[in-house]
């Protein structure tokens, strides 16, 4: 019996990592649906951005309130890290404050523990306040409503109490020390939770015991619970900012991808050698590419990584022009619904033994409306604002790319502008003859 | 009109077996485009004030298919682009300057891919270079006393991170610069990018170049500065609505250098 505790935390432990590590590789497969793209050039500016944006949280400070705070939650998640790395151990092996013999140092981690914990309970209490309270016009936007509204606040909520866990459990654990109890080893500095001290005051060595430990379960088990809420959650961007940052675009923002597909048809017409009625030289057994998106999987697995990336944070939405004037278009949104739909399709594999099954559905339509598509004036002004470098716009192209040549279903204003082109090499009905006029005008 | 400009066809140089220093690439805007015309038309001035050996294509030119792209039809701009790289490669072109800041994405970006390999730049960047080499001298107190602001079009400033040439060669002109709270790489799309010049906006609340031009008025300019045709067509539509285009004028870069040096 003397195992039990270690016994149950291995199991605690194996049963969070191993259904994360489940959702990992579906995350994986989901992303693997996407088409392949090349993003093997450029590796040293990859790293660095990586280096700069994920690690640096450069772009977060753009907005220099939100960027602090998320500052203080990010340092202290990592640092905290550490805390946790030291829990795990004790609770397979049995010990308690493992580090403790680190001496001065253990002190200085613990404490700064306690003061970064801290630091997050006010920056996580403040963003509540900004989502909830203040009511800041890119949380309310009506893509926000329902589920991701309450996944925000649960993301606050669950840090919120794993801090107040961690700060509960040491103000215990400081107080058995100074009752000298047995195994309470006098280790660490506790600078915040001193203070938590006086409302632990004339409770005996076995309830502080039963405080201490109540709260030391519960918060390693948080912490596991949380890790498996991610892949629920918008909050994924803890991981996967790093990818994604890595794969970010790297060229200019304004250089869109040419199409290889429409390469090899266009220069096949343009040579006059072509014989136009010659028989494909290859079996035509494969169907032709398509040209553009309609669903997810005609996206590429970047784009499909960036889905799962976002968090909703929604500065994207709030510096695209379009929706500052009322438009229906949100970035944000396009995000979103990439990322419902890859989930449904990866549901509907899930359900169809690792098969897709046609659903009659797909994100162009039942997602995403064509008047959302269209009002994009491919600014770039959203992929600037991400502060992990997710490139909505390229998914807008690929589905005005699909709408176009696959339907022809532009706007007929551009239609007479693209036949214009056609017919006289200018969007508008000109003669090519008359292009130098304006030297003599 | 007035004075006759210098200017000479790719097929005209060819004839003499000669080539020019660059081509000017004029853009679908700078040929047909009533107010754009006079932006090429005073390119074209500082070019001949400076001695530039350039030429146009003229009646050769046809659309970089960069709107048709936008629009989602690759398939248009591809052939566009292959007929115009037929073309370019055929002249041996090496240095294209443009007043359009999409058409100097396109072609400095998206051509590569497709066989056309060009130095391309944009003209407050060639007008920069002219100014510095001392090939184009200025004098004058040109706009002095003028409150001037800078709106970055889309596709030369977030796009192609070019923000300092136009406002180097604005602070040429004397007048005083002044930034719009949002500006280089936050700065507003005029509204007209993404093949919005060509169809009516989506429905909403208010068009995208009225709060555009709110954010220039705000400055309480004498003059918007831009450098391209089609925000200078947007934020000259935002003035009217504004019903400010009795103390406010929309210029680009390269006419107000011209106006500047009395050309």
């Amino acid at each position: 019996m003397e195992y039990l505790p270690n016994i149950v935390f291995a199991l605690a432990l194996i049963a969070g990592i191993g259904f994360f590590a489940r959702n990992v590789k579906k995350l994986s497969r989901n992303i693997k649906l996407g088409k392949d793209v090349d993003v093997s050039d450029n590796r040293p500016q990859r790293w660095r951005n990586m280096a700069r944006i994920a690690l640096g949280q450069t772009k977060m400070v753009v907005r220099p309130v939100a960027g602090l705070l998320h500052i203080i939650v990010y340092v202290g998640f990592i640092i905290i890290n550490i805390e946790v790395l030291e829990i795990i151990l004790d609770g397979l092996l049995g010990t308690h404050r493992l580090f403790a013999p680190l001496g001065t140092a253990y002190n200085f981690l613990i404490g700064s523990f306690e003061v970064l914990a801290l630091l997050v309970i006010v920056a996580v209490i403040l963003f509540w306040i900004r989502r909830n309270i203040i009511r800041l016009q890119r949380f309310i936007k009506p893509e926000m409503k329902g589920w991701p509204k309450t996944d925000g606040n649960m993301i606050l909520y669950i840090e919120l109490v794993l801090m107040t866990l961690f700060l509960t459990m040491n103000a215990a654990d400081f107080q058995l020390q100074q009752l000298g109890a047995e195994h309470y080893v006098k280790a660490g500095a506790f600078p915040v939770s001193q203070f938590i001290v006086p409302l632990l005051e004339g409770l005996s060595e076995s309830s502080l015991i039963l405080v201490e430990r109540t709260a030391w379960w519960l918060h390693i088990i948080g912490i596991l619970a949380f890790l498996n809420y991610l892949y629920y959650s918008k909050h994924l961007h803890i991981l996967l900012a790093f990818p994604n940052t890595f794969y970010g675009k790297t060229r200019p923002q304004g250089q869109f991808n040419n199409l290889e597909s429409v390469t090899n048809e266009v220069k096949l017409m343009m040579n006059p050698d072509a014989d136009p009625f010659a028989a494909p030289a290859e079996e035509t057994s494969t169907e032709p590419e398509k040209f553009g998106a309609s669903d997810v999987m005609d996206l590429n697995w970047v784009q499909l990584l960036n889905a799962y990336t976002c968090t909703e944070c929604g500065r994207c939405t709030s510096e695209c022009p379009a929706n500052q004037t009322g438009k229906k278009l949100s970035p944000r949104k396009i995000m979103m619904d990439t990322r419902d739909r890859l989930e449904e399709v990866g549901k509907n594999m899930d359900a169809n033994k690792g098969e897709f099954v046609p659903d009659g559905k797909q994100l162009l339509g039942d997602y995403i409306s064509h008047e959302e598509i269209w009002a994009c004036t491919t600014c770039n002004a959203c992929v600037q604002a991400c502060p992990v470098s997710i490139d909505p716009l390229s998914i807008i192209v690929e589905m005005r790319r699909y709408l176009v040549m696959e339907q022809s279903a532009a706007p007929m204003e551009l239609n007479n502008m693209m036949s214009n082109i056609e017919n006289n090499g200018a969007p508008w009905p000109y003669n090519q003859m008359d292009r130098l006029n304006w030297v003599n005008e | 009109m007035s004075e006759q400009l210098k200017v000479k066809t790719m097929q005209e140089f060819m004839a003499e077996g000669k080539q020019p220093e660059i081509l000017f690439w004029v853009g679908s805007a700078g040929s047909y485009d009533d107010r754009a015309k006079k932006i090429s038309r005073a390119f074209v001035k500082l070019l001949n004030s400076a001695n530039v050996d350039f030429a146009v294509l003229g009646s050769e030119e046809s659309s970089t298919g960069d709107v048709a792209k936008r629009a989602g039809n690759e398939f248009l701009f591809q052939m566009q682009a292959m007929m115009n790289i037929e073309l370019l490669n055929g002249y041996e072109i090496k240095r294209i300057v443009t007043c359009d800041p999409h058409s100097f994405n396109t072609l400095k970006n998206e051509y590569p891919g497709l066989g056309g390999n060009y130095d391309v730049l944009h003209h407050t960047q060639y007008l920069k270079e002219l100014i510095d080499q001392g090939r184009l001298s200025i004098s004058g107190e040109g706009y002095r006393g003028k409150r001037i602001t800078f709106h970055d079009p889309c596709y030369l400033g977030r796009a192609n991170s070019v923000f300092d040439a136009p406002r180097n060669v604005l602070a040429k002109t004397n007048a005083e610069l002044v930034e719009m709270k949002r500006h280089k790489k936050t700065a507003l799309c005029c509204g007209a990018g993404g093949a919005q010049m060509f169809k009516e906006p989506e429905k909403g609340d208010m068009d995208i170049n009225v709060l555009r031009t709110k954010d220039a008025l705000e400055t309480s300019p004498d003059i918007i500065a831009t450098g391209c045709p089609y925000c200078n067509t947007m934020m000259t539509d935002g003035i009217k609505a504004h019903e400010k285009e009795d103390s406010v004028t929309v210029l680009d870069v390269a006419e107000l250098l011209a106006n500047s040096q009395g050309l």
